[in-house]
């Protein structure tokens, strides 16, 4: 009996790793210290009222972006885990089992639960105040979006200390991450994590399409809308018909595994090449849902600190609709080696690059918008500024990992790995850190500090380039990617030793960052105006932060660049004009939280194979649900004398 | 026939489940959601197609198709399709009682479908040894047709709450808007199936 | 096909044609279909492309007949979210096929 506990205990908990004891340890007491906190100062309830049960977008966006710094922060740790064993040749500070289970997280976590949290919370924060909307246009699936995301994301990181952590890549090829090469909980958490924040992403989709398409403010015509705006549409768009595709393959994978199917098997006619046809099919349009909401935020960015209207809008936008069709045409290119026959090659290269066309036209749009611009260096304008170089590198290599005959070089070399950084941080991550600074106020009612916002900058852009482009020449010089040691003698060394140092200072330039967020929060200057940067879109119109409904009248829009024009006519008082009319809202509600945590169980209970406990919690998930459909009294009306009062208090009453 | 108030007749004719800036909105956001749906059953056909052959020595497709049996299967719901479509007829006739004795209608196909759905799967793995883990062909026909299956069987429980809070409630803007589109999902789930019945029995009668 | 004014007629009352029209023309096409197949007397190739042209029309009676495709105002999203669908399927299984046409 006591055998058999022990037993269980050493499989369920990874044990005899220090680094993992420490993850413990730390993990129980950030738990006691946050439930300590809150019991302390009695905020349990306020949690549960102001945010648990949320289903203010505003709020829920910024969920999302503290989720996502803490996933950076995560990934973070596990990179520099990885530059530290593979800095000198033949080091034995991680073995190759912990190598392959660090980067299968890093990859995942900075794809799906960072970069996309980051983008959605942006989307959640800017897009309803951008068009002139109260909320989104489904606010109670917006929460459910959310905590399905946090659930997945949860499950995910569970797996470090609970099972052990999935080891077959991002991309979890088969058939290495089928049942019979890698048993075991690990490649189910990734699964099924994904699986959980996955179908909250695609119901993310579904609601800003249907947000933008039909919510915005009286005279907003589609090209009148701001440019995030018009991006968070194709991307929501691309969510919506590239979603599905993940949701498939982690489902025939899931069921491969656990129910015995021959989807990707070597035996019984399996085709283990079709996961990678399906995972790419997903793969390559998600590579655009993470860049595009970035080239929308460097547009408002640029547009905005340059003082100038944006360069060819127009061309932007028929750019970005000529990308969200092309992008599901290219996929093939990860698995070029794989052995096709020619012709297939020939038309995804061609393809692939055919999609360099529309994002080269972009390029020159920032650079026109910046040409005899008034440009005011501010941080966020100095992360736009960076990514068009930086970006550019990538691009190019990009266009070079296309020709399909070279790729048969550079496939799996450093070189990609530094290609696809790049992009990654050079386009994505510089784009939300942008992003961060442009919309702090907006989100916290102060400005994050300009200096320390510099400072982490330069130190972040610059080690960023230390760090990236010496893996081309070493993945030219033949590292492969993957690799969790290398041997003396191959001339590698000294690149390695400056990556990580590049490495290691994108950390302080992170740090830096972070303790400008406490920095502000304490000391920052306060935005009593809500328009700190001289704003041209509607989300400046109204408060920092914007008040609950957002706005007490629904502006009218004439022009694209709309708050821009309502200053010129000097007409911006109009929306906190009495007499007001009550406002209609959603109620707030604790399904979502809970149907999230139910599914998290379920989910749990996969990973295991315990159906006594995924086969209940399942059936929850289906009550909540139907307990949801017969729910009729779900919205409220903000009566008058509230929003005077609320009006009244920001100052914007007369 | 017109219990509920009905539209002035100087406006133009609009029905009542888009009388609701709401009922607009989650009309549109079913229509996305179902552009996601083609795209996930479009990835099971795919996959059922490109393992088609993938036998393993186990049963082919042409073992195994009978014709009279997906035949009955096919006008189950195509004919649910058309009942379901009369529901919503009514519906536009304000009538809620027409609208329940054509969705109860419906249900009854749907439930016969799926009798008959888990009875050829059910006989297709007691008597010719064809379940899931067999071979890859297999594995692909079972979770793409069990996947609509699922789909078709979610229907029926959603179909049943709603007819449920339509008698309780009668033609409302929010009842007319949630019978509109579960509506929509049974008649996406016959397009479904036609497929279905083209890529996976005719077409594994031919290959 | 009948254009919005008769729908609009029809919804006031009346015979739903329609509706009947549909299930006529579905379980027709239906038919032809499988005759196509069970008389074994065509090609392979015209065989299958011939069923599929079927289950193309097939699906537009559905969703023009039975699922008001082209009414209400957001019409015009609504086939482009039906239409997108349509590309982003075709292009996964014609470009899955023929990707994978080593192991078919
Ligand atoms: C501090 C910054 C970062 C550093 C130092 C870093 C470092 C690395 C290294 C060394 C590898 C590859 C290791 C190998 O193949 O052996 C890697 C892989 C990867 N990284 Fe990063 N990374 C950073 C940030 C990011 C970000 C922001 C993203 C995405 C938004 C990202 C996405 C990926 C992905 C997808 C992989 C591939 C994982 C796999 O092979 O399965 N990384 N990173
Ligand atoms: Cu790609």
């Amino acid at each position: 009996m006591i055998a058999d506990i022990k037993a269980f205990l050493s499989d369920f908990l990874v044990l005899g790793d220090p680094l993992i004891y420490g993850a413990d340890i730390s993990i129980v007491l950030s738990m006691v210290a946050i439930v300590f906190v809150l019991s302390y100062f009695k905020k349990w309830k306020w949690l549960w009222k102001e945010w648990l049960t949320t289903i203010d977008a505003k709020k829920i966006g910024i969920m999302y972006i503290i989720a996502a710094l803490l996933m950076l922060f995560r990934g973070g740790i596990d990179a520099l885990l990885m530059r530290s064993q593979i800095t000198f040749p033949n080091e034995g500070f991680l073995d190759s089992q912990h190598y392959n289970e660090i980067f299968t997280t890093h990859g995942t976590i900075m794809i799906l639960f960072m970069a996309m949290p980051f983008i959605v919370g942006m989307m959640n924060v800017a897009v309803p105040l951008q068009i002139g909307a109260r909320d989104v246009a489904f606010p109670y699936l917006n929460a459910l979006s959310f905590w399905l995301f946090f659930v997945g994301a949860m499950l995910f990181n569970l797996s470090f200390v609970i099972g052990g952590s999935p080891d077959a890549g991002w991309t979890s090829y088969t058939p290495l991450a089928g049942a019979k090469l890698d048993p075991g909980p690990g490649e189910n958490y990734y699964l099924i994590g994904l699986q959980l924040a996955g179908i909250g992403t695609l119901a993310t989709g579904v609601n800003f399409m249907a947000t933008i398409l039909k919510m915005r403010a009286p005279g907003m015509t589609l090209f009148k809308m701001p440019m995030f705006t018009w991006s968070s549409l194709i991307t929501s768009l691309i969510i919506v018909f590239a979603f599905p595709v993940l949701t498939v393959a982690l489902a025939l994978l899931t069921i491969d595994r656990l129910f015995g199917a021959h989807f990707f098997t070597i035996a019984s006619g399996g085709s283990p090449m079709m996961w990678a046809n399906l995972f790419w099919i997903w793969g390559h349009p998600e590579v655009y849902i993470v860049i595009l909401p970035a080239f929308g935020i460097f547009s408002e960015v640029i547009s905005t600190f340059s003082h100038k209207k944006l360069f060819g809008y127009k061309a932007m936008v028929w750019s970005m609709v000529l990308i969200s069709a092309l992008s599901f045409v290219v996929w093939l290119h990860h698995f070029f080696t794989m052995g096709n026959t020619a012709a297939v090659n020939s038309v995804f290269s061609i393809s692939t690059m055919a999609i360099a066309i529309p994002t080269g036209v972009k390029i020159f749009n920032w650079l026109f918008t910046l040409n005899k611009g008034r440009i005011e260096f501010s941080t966020a304008m100095l992360w736009a500024l960076a990514f068009i170089p930086n970006f550019l590198i990538g691009g190019l290599t990009g266009v070079m990992l296309a020709i399909a005959p070279a790729d048969y070089q550079y496939h799996n070399s450093y070189f990609l790995v530094a290609h696809f950084h790049s992009v990654l941080i050079g386009g994505t991550v510089f784009g939300m850190f942008a992003a961060l600074h442009y919309w702090w106020p907006k989100m916290f009612g102060h400005v994050l500090n300009e200096k320390l916002g510099k400072i982490s900058f330069w130190i972040f852009m610059v080690s960023f380039n230390i760090c990236f482009l010496p893996m081309y020449f070493v993945g030219l010089m033949g590292m492969t990617r993957r690799m969790y040691t290398y041997p003396e003698g191959l001339g590698w060394m000294p690149l390695n030793v400056v990556i990580t140092i590049g490495a290691f200072g994108m950390g302080i330039g992170f740090i830096v960052m972070v303790y400008n967020i406490y920095w502000s929060a304490r000391y920052g200057k306060r935005d009593k105006t809500g328009d700190p940067w001289g704003g041209r879109t509607l989300e400046w119109a109204t408060t920092s932060p914007a008040v609950e409904y957002n706005f007490a009248h629904i502006p009218k829009v004439e022009t694209a660049d709309a708050f821009l024009h309502m200053k010129e006519k000097g007409t911006t008082g109009q929306i906190s004009k009495a007499p007001f009319k009550p406002i209609h809202m959603p109620n707030n509600s604790g399904k979502p939280f809970i149907q999230a945590w139910l599914m998290f169980f379920a989910g749990f209970g996969l990973v295991f194979e315990w159906y006594w406990l995924a086969i209940p919690a399942a059936a929850a998930t289906m009550l909540v649900m139907a307990f949801r459909s017969f729910e009729y009294h779900d919205h409220h009306y903000i009566p008058v004398e509230e929003i005077e009062r609320t009006e009244s208090a920001t100052g914007r009453l007369n | 026939m017109s219990s509920v108030a009905s539209n002035q007749s100087n406006k133009p004719y609009e029905p009542l489940e888009y009388s609701t800036e709401d009922g607009r909105l989650r009309i549109l956001g079913f229509w996305i959601f179902l552009g996601a749906e083609i795209v996930l059953f479009s990835c099971l056909f795919a996959t059922y197609l490109v393992v088609h052959s993938h036998t393993a020595g186990g049963p082919t497709s042409k073992e195994l198709y009978d014709v009279k049996e997906f035949m009955i299967e096919t006008f189950l719901l195509l004919i649910s399709s058309f009942t379901c479509g009369l529901g919503t007829h009514e519906l536009r006739r304000h009538n809620a009682k027409g609208i329940i004795i054509w969705l109860i209608i419906t249900l009854l196909l749907g439930l016969g479908f799926i009798y008959m759905e888990v009875n050829e799967f059910v006989k297709y793995a007691t008597e010719e040894g064809a379940t899931v883990g067999r071979s890859a062909f297999l594995s692909g026909f079972f979770v793409l047709v069990g996947t609509h299956g699922a789909h078709v069987s979610l229907g029926i429980l959603w179909m049943t709450s709603i007819i449920i809070q339509l008698a309780k409630r009668g033609v409302t803007a929010v009842t007319a808007r949630k019978v509109f589109i579960v509506g929509l999902y049974w008649h996406f789930l016959d397009v479904v199936w036609i497929f279905i019945f083209t890529a996976v029995y005719l077409t594994g009668m031919v290959l | 096909m009948m254009n919005e004014n008769v729908e609009q007629h029809n919804a006031h009352g009346g015979f739903p044609w329609k509706h009947v029209i549909g299930l006529i023309l579905s379980l027709a096409l239906t038919l032809i279909a499988l005759w196509i197949v069970v008389s074994y007397s065509f090609s392979t190739t015209f065989t299958l492309a011939s069923i599929i042209i079927l289950a193309i029309f097939q699906a537009l009676i559905q969703l023009l007949f039975f699922m008001h495709l082209n009414e209400s105002k957001s019409r015009v999203w609504q086939i482009i979210a039906i239409g997108f669908g349509f590309f982003t399927a075709a292009t996964v299984v014609v470009g899955s096929l023929w990707i994978m046409a080593y192991s078919l």
